[in-house]
């Protein structure tokens, strides 16, 4: 299956459910307070999704390594390279 | 096995207008496979370029030798890492596969990736693990890369910390199974592939690399290679 064949089905799934017991068809009555608190549980899951991503994305941003030495490294091998290459007859 | 019973690395360096940075690409590829002691050959694809970039790889090959170094012309409007690849692929004579980009991007002791080969079938390099990381990067950078890598790992899961950066070393077969399968075109062919490889069961280790940004040249990412990318992104998401 597909990644998003698993997102659908996931979220056909979850829906389902959802909707079963927040909607309420009578028959599959929860108490009154339970289908209030169910209700708006969509919206709070995607805020929530929301706000982790942002933490996410911000922590990883945060850490982001700068490679200072592997830079420095770099420019000392290209000198290297060209004197070495210069001198075997590579002309540039 | 190579035939000699040994590990042999084949390079494949795919080229458009490289002709400063293949030289000191090349060098130093030569210098750390001399030095880990591996017996290993570097595959210059090139593109067609209209800098010249053939000639100094032909020098380059009369300065290693022919057998360390060969250079592959192929010229065709389907020039993507795909077909590069393909193309390298069908000289290459090593047992293991190693891709970079020839863009110098890609500064990385080989060492370590030799060492992380705790019988992987694919070793990738990763900027956003351990060590690794990147130098002259802008804040904006940063963020975009960091954002479009998770949106990534929350739709793809794959398995891996770094999709699009391009430094794998492969298994030769490996690499012929993959590229069969996978037919995105450019960046998203190397995403493709990490995809498709945990699917069909294959070992990925990783190494952390440092990618220091382009020396000469023009990197190639701009605003419609974002679009690109999430075009390229939602195909998979639908397709794999």
């Amino acid at each position: 299956m597909t990644k998003l064949g698993q997102w659908l089905c996931g979220l056909a799934l979850l829906g389902s459910a959802w909707a079963a017991l927040a909607l309420a068809p009578p028959g599959l009555r929860l108490p009154a307070p339970y289908r209030q608190a169910l209700l708006p549980l969509p919206v709070y899951l995607l805020v929530a999704f929301g706000c982790y991503s942002l933490a996410t994305v911000g922590y990883r941003l945060a850490t982001f390594n700068d490679c200072e030495e592997a830079a420095a490294e770099l420019q000392e091998h290209i000198s290297a390279a060209r004197e070495d290459l210069r001198r075997r007859g590579l002309r540039f | 096995m190579a035939a000699d019973g040994g590990d042999k690395f084949s390079v494949l360096l795919p080229t458009y207008n490289e002709r400063e940075n293949l030289p000191l690409v090349v060098w130093l590829l030569v210098r750390t496979f001399r030095q880990s002691g591996n017996n290993f050959e570097i595959i210059i694809i090139d593109d067609g370029s209209p800098d010249g970039t053939q000639e100094i790889a032909e020098q380059l090959e009369k300065i290693y030798g022919s057998d360390k170094i060969v250079m592959r012309e192929i010229t065709s409007i389907l020039f993507s890492s795909g077909t590069a690849y393909i193309h390298g692929m069908k000289h290459a004579t090593g047992n293991f596969i190693v891709i970079m980009d020839a863009d110098l991007s890609h500064h990385v002791s080989l060492y370590s990736i030799k060492q992380k080969e705790g019988n992987f079938d694919i070793v990738s390099g990763t900027r956003y693990k351990g060590n690794g990381g990147v130098y002259g990067w802008d804040l904006k950078r940063k963020l975009i890369s960091r954002g479009a890598n998770f949106i990534t790992q929350v739709l793809l899961r794959p398995g891996a910390s770094d999709l699009t950066g391009s430094f794998r070393l492969y298994r030769k077969e490996v690499l012929q199974k993959l590229t069969e399968k996978c037919v995105s075109k450019g960046y998203v062919f190397q995403m493709e592939m990490i995809v498709r490889a945990r699917q069909l069961g294959y070992t990925i280790g990783e190494v952390p690399i440092s990618f220091v940004d382009r020396v000469y040249g023009e990197s190639k990412l701009g605003g419609n290679e974002i679009v690109s990318f999430l075009k390229g992104l939602l195909t998979l998401f639908a397709t794999t």
